[in-house]
């Protein structure tokens, strides 16, 4: 009858059924597995989005510096004035007819043993792809055909409007890219994936060239040079990086003055002179709006075209014209009296008014993948003040430092029309007006949000946040069909929001770290649908599994933190003791967790990174004092540096570093010992930081290496190794 | 006395869940307004700890769901359920003897691995089958490209450590 047959199936099912149990349990297993590398995958990501976004915020900080200095600070000596002067003056920006002069780089010698590549113009296409092969093999440009090239652009950038008009007619395609950050590698890329710029096929690069990666000045040189070559096609627009004074913080003055010795100021001069002249946005058919940030509800694109933008030299400072000083005393009625306080040139006016205390709050402002920590200055009702902030704080402002008696910028008084701030024709000054400078900033400056509305971007310090309903008033005002922006990092490189209305394209890939990005660019064909193309410039990337790649990533993301929170240890500690009443020496890891967003505000999920973070625990609980100790076990090489100071060091690394590079206002990459001392006694003053004067001389001292009486500003900061990663791969010297 | 003690201790445990889940679920709500896209549940359920087969999630989807789906699943619902699992202790994480067995019973004449053909016919015809993305992205770890087999044993202690 087969009962045999019979226990067999039974068998035989019974395996089956092993067996698929079996793989269900792998399986179950293995989606688990991977879940957690997709979790540790964001996590990673808003601690770089994070910092990064704090790293801004420094800006505010440095605001706050520069008016603590204002109101408290009276110099009591002729160095210390001098030294404030210094400060709070600039040189003053280059007019037209000193531009001519720049032609002085023809009497640059370039020697025979220059082995780089040669240019002459006017520029052939062959010149410009040579330059990029130049590049590939890491050549370098001597410094005359840099100077040289950068005049020709000039030329070429003054005849162009600030809105670029671009139609798909005479090209048969378009390609957009975005921001590259000096990472070669990555335009390189493009160029070889997508094709070389020709006149059958356009490029429009939207901004943010500079900064933050190591051949900044090598990606200017490819650009200008193909500008040259095929000027109907090849479009750039100004990023907010495109800025002397961003350069300053973010590395690009770094590296020119690093590459070019002898001849680095005259191109920085020069750079200050184009990156002004470089349009602000592409119009391409009449119908794809290109432009670096973003939009604000107060974007009028017909003012935008018709302002002067060379007057726009940093997004950084406005000077505003001297009617406005009258205006406001009409209008001080009208005004609430606010501690308005003197705003330094060179710093970022931001649309919040002024409110007292430098406690960051823990409200959150937007997140979106980033920080939901807010700076110090937090305004109260976001759309409310906004408006107010638009038209009464920098009068206010403005007045104020008149009225400090501010040894303020004085440019040559010229005698200024009675037109009203309504005229924008009427721009007889130097200056630009309150408007144009707004309106720059908002394009610049401005990112989207999910949210309806458009508030003050208090996180950048400059420009909105723009909400889909906000887009929408504009293209329809405009009869646009989309809005290509860039300005934000993407894991993907690119992002679509707002109903697809606003394409962000992001073209520096592994721009955190190797593994952390992707990049992409995007073409547009005659229906001007956009096809997007991603890439990731680092061949080793690809051979890495995903799990490599995320823990590679997540290894640096870790070791960012390990500095921030090292640079907070003090506070820290006082957090953890209040969690510990008892002095037991433990805290719970819910406690760690608080206390440590409670001190750092990066609105990070401490409790997905604390395994990452804390190792070793005893009863669950936290020994923090060993803890803290390790942190610094990590970090420093300096033994002998008292550990608060060294702190407070990392803690103010980039805002130090800005300010040094301000006050070596030569760009000869030296402060004196004296500068170096007053800077950081008045700095940690203001940061209630406790430091004997003792203790600050010995720091100067041993920091003084040659002991001729100048610090070197990188070696300072590569001693602490507060360096940035790429820049310890040092510069060879210039030609 | 003894109920005081329990009940404040599960009221700590409870404040503890809320505060894990709810940065679990912040990382994926992108538009900061309590709301996740449902394909990321999975991820979140997971990171917390949890370890539900596909049906188990589906589950637990439609428990979280809206009446009418919108593709969103909101804080609010996600909250008690998410605490519920956590409180009981569901769909725990499977141990590693366990997974090694899991391994040996589709290594019946016992050699210690598998083949790369084996290991993808199980994996995308049995249980609850791989997407050929999932499959893919295993093989690129488990394989040992000279034998083209998967040592098992070797890969899972190479998975459990990259874990910790």
């Amino acid at each position: 009858m087969g009962s045999g047959a019979s226990t067999q199936h039974h068998f035989a099912f019974q395996n089956a059924e092993k067996a698929f149990k079996a793989a269900a349990l792998i399986q179950r297993w293995y989606r688990r597995y991977m879940a957690r590398l997709e979790m540790r995958r964001h996590c990673t990501w808003s601690i770089f989005q994070s910092i990064e976004y704090a790293g801004q915020q420094d800006q505010v900080k440095l605001h706050n510096f520069f008016s603590y200095l204002v109101d408290h600070f009276t110099p009591s000596s002729h160095n210390e004035r001098d030294f404030l002067n210094r400060m709070f003056t600039e040189e003053r920006s280059p007019r037209d007819s000193e531009m001519e002069n720049c032609r002085d780089y023809e009497s640059i010698e370039v020697l025979d043993s220059y082995t780089g590549p040669r240019l002459s113009f006017p520029l052939l296409p062959d010149h410009a792809t040579a330059l990029v092969e130049a590049f590939r093999v890491k050549q370098r440009l001597h410094a005359r055909y840099v100077l040289n090239l950068l005049y020709e652009a000039r030329k070429h950038l003054v005849q162009l409007p600030n809105i670029n008009r671009v139609s798909t007619c005479y090209s048969e395609e378009i390609t957009v890219c975005g921001d590259l950050h000096g990472q070669l590698d990555d335009l390189i890329f493009i160029f070889y994936k997508n094709g070389l710029p020709s006149p059958e096929r356009a490029y429009v690069f939207n901004g943010d060239f500079v900064d933050r990666g190591k051949d900044s000045v090598e990606i200017l040189m490819v650009l200008f040079a193909f500008m040259l070559v095929y000027p109907k096609e090849f479009h750039l627009n100004r990023g907010n990086h495109e800025d002397h004074m961003v350069n300053l913080r973010y590395g690009f003055t770094k590296e020119v003055m690093h590459k070019y010795k002898t001849h680095g100021k005259k191109i920085l001069k020069l750079l200050q002179d184009v990156f002004c002249w470089l349009p602000l946005a592409t119009l391409v058919d009449e119908k794809v709006l290109i432009l670096h940030g973003g939009v604000s509800d107060m974007t009028d694109l017909e003012f935008l075209a018709k302002l002067d933008r060379h007057k726009i030299v940093s997004t950084m400072r406005c000077k505003t014209r001297k009617e406005h000083k009258k205006q406001a005393e009409k209008g001080k009625a009208n005004q609430t009296s606010s501690a308005g306080r003197p705003s330094p040139w060179f710093l970022p006016q931001s649309r919040s008014p002024p409110t007292s205390p430098l406690r960051p709050s823990s409200q959150k402002a937007h997140r979106a993948g980033r920080s939901s920590s807010v700076p110090c200055r937090v305004p109260l009702d976001p759309n409310e003040l906004s408006h107010w902030a638009r038209h009464s704080m920098d009068l206010e402002l403005e007045r104020c430092r008149q009225q400090a008696g501010f040894p303020v910028i004085k440019e040559k008084e010229e005698p200024l029309p009675l037109a009203s701030e309504a005229d924008p024709e009427a721009e007889g000054g130097p200056e630009p007006t309150q408007e144009a400078w707004r309106q720059v900033v908002d394009i610049l400056w401005s990112d989207p949000m999910a949210q309806a509305g458009c508030k003050a971007n208090t996180v950048r310090g400059g420009g909105c946040y723009f909400g889909p309903n906000v887009t929408e008033r504009l293209l329809q005002k405009y009869n646009l069909q989309f809005l290509i922006r860039s300005h934000e990092c993407k894991p993907e490189g690119y992002e679509f929001c707002h109903g697809r209305k606003v394409l962000t394209i992001f073209s520096a890939s592994n721009y955190y770290e190797v593994g952390s990005n992707r990049g992409a660019y995007v073409k547009l064909g005659p229906a001007l649908t956009p096809h997007i193309v991603q890439f990731q410039a680092n061949k080793a990337t690809h051979t890495l599994t995903m799990r490599q790649r995320i823990s590679r990533v997540g290894e640096s993301a870790l070791r960012a933190l390990h500095e921030k929170l090292f640079a907070h240890s003090s506070d820290l500690l006082v957090e953890f003791k209040k969690h510990d009443k008892d002095k037991t020496g433990l805290i719970t890891l819910s406690d760690w967790a608080a206390a440590v967003e409670s001190v750092l505000h990066l609105g990070l999920p401490w409790r997905m990174l604390r395994p990452q973070l804390v190792s070793s625990l005893t009863d669950n609980k936290l020994e923090y004092k060993s803890w803290l100790k390790n942190l610094a076990k990590e970090q420093f090489s300096h033994e002998n540096i008292q550990s608060s100071l060294l702190e407070a060091l990392y803690r103010n690394r980039s805002n130090l570093e800005t300010i040094f590079r301000i006050i070596d206002s030569d760009h000869s990459g030296f402060i004196s010992l004296d500068e170096f001392r007053q800077t950081w006694k008045l700095f940690s003053s203001h940061m209630n930081i406790d430091v004997t004067d003792d203790c600050i001389c010995d720091l100067a001292r041993s920091i003084d290496f040659n002991k001729d009486g100048h610090i070197d500003i990188n070696e300072f900061l590569e001693a602490f190794r507060l360096v940035e990663q790429s820049c310890s791969k040092g510069y060879a010297s210039d030609c | 006395m003894a109920d005081d003690r329990s009940r404040e201790g599960t009221e700590t445990a409870v404040a503890e869940f809320h505060k894990k889940i709810k940065e679990a679920f912040e990382v994926f709500d992108h538009e900061s307004n309590n709301t996740v896209d449902v394909r990321e549940i999975g991820t979140i359920i997971r990171s917390l700890g949890c370890c539900p087969s596909e049906g188990e999630l589906h589950d637990l989807i439609a428990e979280v769901e809206e009446e009418e789906p919108t593709g969103y699943i909101r804080f609010e619902k996600f909250l008690p359920v998410m605490t519920e699992v956590l409180l009981e202790r569901r769909y725990r994480p499977i141990p590693e003897d366990i997974l090694l067995r899991a391994f040996e019973v589709l290594d019946p004449a016992k050699r210690g691995f598998l083949s790369k053909e084996e290991l993808i016919k199980y994996m995308t015809e049995e249980g609850e089958p791989f997407s050929q993305e999932e499959m893919e992205e295993m093989l690129s770890a488990a394989v040992d490209p000279e034998s083209n087999s998967i040592h098992f044993k070797d890969y899972i202690t190479m998975m459990v450590i990259d874990e910790n």
